[in-house]
């Protein structure tokens, strides 16, 4: 043991450096820790176009796009994905993003499009999950004494479907009425959890915890994982009560290998990545004419009209609408 | 005759090796990101009474949280030490499972027992680390000469007395070292908090964090970590002046025996302490169900994960056994040259300062300190930022100062007499090492290779931020679960915690066996 | 053979040892005395090579000065042992050999004998009695064959009875085995049991080093008579073979002329004409240790078993408890 030690150190050394690929047709991708993506057809790709796609996670939406940030000067890749409408502001301030229309970006993702540098890849709604037995609709149904004490949200300033709750309050009531709204859902005993998982997991009646509350802010997808053995889902999605998130995919200003990052762009929204997206992230694709899975159809159809705040207005507001938020919720 | 100061030199040149590794991976990222930051915000961030109010409960919640793991520990640490019981290897099994739980789980399991508030918050901090407390006083605890405590008993002084007269004493280094480790631990806990505090309390560390990842408002994360190093420096150097004075202990080997007397009360507030711990432990495996087990032998709910779990358990094996490696190299370096040094009569200040830098790591960010590698590491020659080499060394800054707060209270304690029969038979300083104290050292040594192992496996942060998802751990993969809706997501993100335990569980074992067949 | 010169030891600024010159011969057992804290333990860690000192420290006329501790080829036995708890017996008593490559047997089991512990090879050194530790220390420290074996108090952690018998052991030990040794102690008993040659040493100084009897008869002055068990001082004046003092006249060997002479407890008697009221009484093994106030002063004298304080005794001189202080012994 004592002898092998350190020879142990050194081979662990060299299988760490040699193992770091050196292919000049490998793409880093940089992107949040919820990506996903099946091996084969990353294996696909490599096929058809000879580019290794190198994936590299990096926390969430937010960690994301502040370390895109900070290396802007040295990026840390060639093309990144998982920016949200939420943070996008930021990144293209910062001009961490080079300019490109990705092919195909005009079959459904100009639909999404904020600016010329970054291609939608995917929708993902947040929206207020319910059991089935609840008849709640809309926001207004939330701050109804009928459901008194069943409603728990996350908190903004910690979690990404927390604050888009708050965004789709503020969409729907406006910059004057929202505050207004908040201290009647606090009136009406809504829950602050710091994130999904306690208030998903633990909190709300219609997932595997079996917590006391009926209403939950969660996904319009999430509905599609709560299927029974009997083949009926245990909860619904209020599509009244939705904000959209948007991801983002774009190159990276100062990549080392710009000309196959364009093409890993185009790859995130062909076809064959795009019919993956719902069940390897549980978010929409953006991309028409691309079907839904079968549990999707029948739990977490695509909200139709979901509330949007303008990224730059997000990216403007955020700490303040945040402090208003805590003033009327916890104060 | 010998001049100068033989072994000073060579001691300054080991001691350049963790010290160069700290600068690089440690002091030079985060004054970047200071710097980065700028001095503008420090005033607005001190003047603020929010400011204080954190600080108040950052401090508070890891003192509370320490007081109990080092009341939990020491009967622990009593049994593991003084007890010829059956069933120590599964007792130190236990208590080092917490410490490799993702936080997420452990903050679920104690938020559906215990509701949230800040008592939760500290039970579950505390939870984490009575491993320390109880391993590094156990492995000290058991070179003590029992004759001590015998001769004063005999002088008619009661138990506790004997205890906070004798005992404690000798003890002393060992508590207040692991003391200093688990306030650190405690101080720069992140999930817990959050999950538990439900957005009411906040730590310096959830502040840091959110003023850098949500809010980007560099100056302000600037001054908190400005203010976190500031006060992890005052603790540490408070910590040093408590376990100073260690003391040179007659070492023996042998001093278990089965209890007598009132020691029963006290092996049974042990076995209480180790009940205490499984009661998360099992309200987790509890949640995990065959079904889970069945889809993680796959890859998971809907191919939810790109590995099997089987995979992810042996890609945790895999890169914690790297991780190990190299962190006990250059904690025991780092050992190595602070013991040198106290030795060749160096100024104690000056091997204080080196020991107290070294445990920086420990206090500071992982928030202020990955993203500092972020705007540095690429000067590096082969960019370190995106090598998978980053993990393992980012593991090594933290398991250094575990391996030297474990290691060094025994080293210490080694009579320097002891040392010098040897060399006056013939052993050179190498082989002083070698045949006296790597040998009275190993039960340390065991533990520190168990906690290095612990941290190396239920290391989510870096991993997460760095892993490929081909090669994902389990604590990773557990991560990915939790957050996904669907009962099998949850029982599989169980099945995870369950295999991980188990994982270490083994390993501890593995460990414990390795150690008792090499030196004694 | 050992020579010394000039030998310092400083700790910071307190010197420990100062300019101290020393010879051993091959063969001899120098016995370095003084009280605690002398600095004579310094001394032999300054040979051993475990302390910084400046001057000379030779071996047979070779400069020691660059040879580090572990290439002395010095055994050191420390006051407690300090025996390695990991090891067995005979394992400790291997170690050096070990170190030096050597085979272990048949060494190991010769040593074992020569300290009388032949079965105790596979014991643990934890399990040992005081002196069986002491014993094991030592044979630990003769198995490599040292070429010169230093002992730092070897016997005072030890009770009473055991310490003396192991004093014999070792003396006899180091005899058979015409070891050169150095001895320190603070006790003079085991000084004079041991050694061939005493030096005494007082504040980092070695003041006197002279045969066993010369020490003990002929003391450098009166701290050095004190330090060696002399309690009352008082003049005399010598001539012919005999001395006359307030106790009387005596026969003693010294220069013609006043001399100043320690006395031990044993060197005042009862049953002579000197008297003196008994205000204090001890026993000890085969008297009584008596405290006696004459007109002039009072003394510490020997007495039969029985002495009562408060009684009335004549006091005379013996000469096997008397110290002449500050002189050489006069040649015969």
């Amino acid at each position: 043991m004592r002898r092998l030690g350190p020879l142990l150190v050194v081979t662990a050394l060299v299988a760490g450096c040699s193992s770091t690929p050196t292919n000049s047709h490998t793409v880093v991708l940089v992107t949040h820790d919820s990506f996903s993506v099946d091996q084969g057809v990353l294996d696909a790709f490599k096929a058809d176009t000879g580019i290794t796609i190198d994936v590299r996670k990096t926390g969430d939406a937010g960690a994301l796009t502040t370390q895109l940030v900070l290396t802007k000067a040295a990026p840390i890749g060639d093309a990144a994905f998982g920016v949200d409408n939420t943070f996008a502001s930021r990144a293209l301030q910062e001009g961490v993003f080079a300019e490109y229309q990705a092919k195909d970006s005009d079959k459904g993702p100009q639909n999404y499009a904020i600016d010329k540098r970054l291609t939608a890849v995917d929708v993902g709604d947040v929206c207020v999950n319910a059991t089935q037995d609840v008849d709640a609709k809309t926001f207004e149904d939330l701050a109804d004494p009928r459901f008194k004490d069943q409603l728990v949200v996350e908190d903004p300033s910690t979690s990404s479907p927390g604050l888009a709750f708050l965004l789709a309050t503020i969409a729907h009531y406006g910059n004057q009425g929202w505050v207004n709204y908040w201290q009647r859902l606090k009136a009406n005993g809504v829950k602050v959890d710091s994130g999904w998982e306690e208030a998903y997991s633990q909190d709300f009646a219609g997932s595997s915890g079996k917590g006391p509350r009926k209403l939950v802010v969660s996904y319009a997808s999430s509905p599609s994982a709560e299927i029974g053995d009997d083949g009926k889902a245990r909860t619904k999605a209020l599509l009244d009560t939705c904000f959209r998130q948007v991801e983002y995919a774009g190159v990276l200003n100062g990549a080392k290998n710009p000309d196959d990052a364009r093409k890993v762009v185009d790859f995130l929204i062909s076809e064959k990545f795009q019919k993956l997206v719902p069940d390897a992230m549980y978010v929409y694709p953006t991309r028409d004419g691309v079907a839904l899975p079968e549990q999707w159809q029948q739990a977490a159809p695509k909200p139709e009209s979901p509330a949007t705040v303008p990224a730059d207005q997000i990216q403007g507001n955020r700490d303040r609408w945040i402090e208003q938020w805590r003033a009327a919720v916890r104060g | 005759m010998a001049r100068g100061r033989p072994g000073l030199t060579g001691a300054l040149v080991t001691a350049a090796v963790p010290l160069g590794f700290l600068a690089v991976f440690f002091v030079w990222p985060v004054l970047a990101i200071i710097r980065l930051g700028g001095g503008g915000g420090v005033a607005a961030v001190l003047s603020s009474s929010d400011t204080w109010r954190v600080v108040e409960f950052t401090v508070g919640q890891a003192a509370a949280a320490t007081a109990v793991a080092v009341l939990t520990g020491l009967p622990v640490a009593f049994l593991l030490a003084r007890t010829a019981l059956r069933g120590h290897t599964l007792v130190r099994a236990v208590v080092m499972v917490p410490f490799v739980l993702p936080t997420v789980v452990v903050g679920l399991a104690f938020r559906s027992l215990l509701g949230g508030g800040a008592l939760p918050i500290i039970l579950a901090n505390a939870f984490f680390n009575v491993a320390v407390v109880a391993r590094t006083v156990a492995a000290l605890w058991s070179h003590v000469d029992r004759r001590a405590e015998d001769a004063a008993r005999s002088l008619g002084a009661g138990r506790a007395r004997t205890f906070f007269s004798v005992t404690f004493p000798a003890l002393r280094p060992a508590v207040f070292s692991s003391a200093a480790v688990v306030f650190l631990f405690c101080a720069t806990s992140f999930g817990v908090v959050l999950l538990l505090g439900g957005g009411e309390y906040s730590t310096l560390e959830t502040e840091i964090y959110l003023r850098t990842v949500q809010l980007f408002d560099l100056p302000g994360a600037a001054a908190l970590s400005l203010l976190q190093v500031t006060s992890v420096i005052a603790v540490l150097v408070i910590g040093a002046v408590l376990r100073r004075r260690s003391t040179t202990l007659n070492l023996r080997v042998d001093t278990a025996r089965r209890p007598r007397g009132g020691e029963w009360f006290v092996v049974a507030a042990a076995y209480a302490v180790v009940i205490a711990l499984l009661v998360p432990i099992i309200s987790l495996v509890a949640k995990s169900s065959f079904n889970g087990f069945k889809a993680l032998a796959g890859t998971g709910f809907r191919g939810s994960l790109q590995i099997t779990g089987w995979d992810a358990a042996l890609n945790s094996v895999k890169a914690a056994t790297y991780a190990t490696l190299l962190a006990l190299a250059l904690g025991v370096v780092a050992c190595v040259a602070l013991v040198t040094l106290s030795r060749t009569r160096a100024r104690p200040s000056l091997v204080e300062s080196i020991d107290t830098a070294l445990m920086l790591p420990l206090g500071v960010s992982a928030v202020t300190v990955g993203f500092g590698y972020l705007i540095t590491l690429d000067k590096l020659p082969g960019d370190l930022r995106t090598s998978p080499m980053l993990v393992p060394l980012a593991q090594a800054l933290v398991v250094t100062p575990l391996v030297i707060r474990t290691l060094l209270p025994v080293l210490r304690s080694i009579d320097s007499r002891l040392r010098q029969a040897a060399a006056t038979l013939g052993a050179s300083p190498w082989r002083v090492w070698r045949e006296v104290d790597i040998p009275l050292a190993s039960r340390s040594f065991i533990a520190a290779t168990a906690f290095a192992y612990a941290v190396a496996l239920g290391e989510f942060g870096a991993t997460s931020f760095l892993a490929r998802p081909d090669s994902a751990t389990l604590p990773v993969v557990i991560g990915r679960l939790v957050s996904r809706p669907g009962e099998l997501n949850n029982q599989m993100a169980y099945a995870a915690c369950a295999l991980l335990m188990l994982v270490t569980t083994a390993i501890v074992i593995a460990v414990d066996r390795l150690g008792t067949v090499g030196e004694f | 053979m050992l020579r010394i010169e000039g030998l310092t030891v400083r700790y910071g600024r307190t010197t420990a040892v100062r300019e101290v010159d020393l010879e051993i011969a091959d063969g001899e057992v120098l016995a370095l005395l003084g009280p605690s804290g002398c600095g004579k333990s310094t001394l032999l860690r300054g040979i051993a090579g475990l302390e910084q000192a400046d001057g000379v420290v030779a071996w047979d006329g070779t400069d020691l000065a660059g040879t580090p501790v572990h290439r002395r080829g010095f055994g050191l036995v420390f006051q407690d042992g300090q025996l390695f708890p990991h090891r067995d017996v005979a394992g400790n008593v291997a170690f050096g050999l070990k170190m030096a490559g050597l085979p272990k047997e048949p060494r190991v089991g010769e040593l074992l004998d020569l300290v009388g512990l032949n079965d105790y090879g596979k014991r643990k050194v934890t399990e040992l009695s005081g002196g069986e530790q002491q014993r094991v220390a030592l044979a630990r420290a003769l198995a490599p064959n040292p070429r010169l074996l230093l002992l730092d108090e070897p016997l005072s952690a030890l009770d009473r009875s055991l310490r003396e018998q192991l004093a014999v052991d070792l003396s006899r030990l180091l005899r058979a085995g015409n070891s050169t040794a150095l001895v320190v102690t603070h006790d003079h008993d085991e000084a004079f049991t041991l050694a061939d040659r005493v030096a005494i040493m007082r504040q980092g100084e070695i003041v006197q080093s002279g045969s066993p009897e010369e020490v003990w008869r002929y003391p450098v002055d009166e701290d050095t008579a004190r330090f060696l068990g002399c309690s009352t001082f008082i003049d005399g004046e010598v001539s012919g073979n005999a001395v006359t003092t307030e106790f009387g006249e005596v026969e003693l060997s010294a220069e013609d002329g006043p001399v100043r002479l320690g006395l031990r407890p044993a060197a005042l008697k009862t049953g002579g004409e000197h008297p003196g009221i008994v205000t204090a009484a001890v026993h000890r093994r085969d008297h009584v240790r008596i405290t006696v106030k004459s007109a002039t002063r009072e003394v510490e004298a020997t007495a039969p078993i029985g002495v009562q304080p408060g009684a009335v005794v004549g006091l005379r001189l013996d000469p096997d408890g008397m110290a002449v202080v500050g002189q050489r012994r006069r040649p015969r």
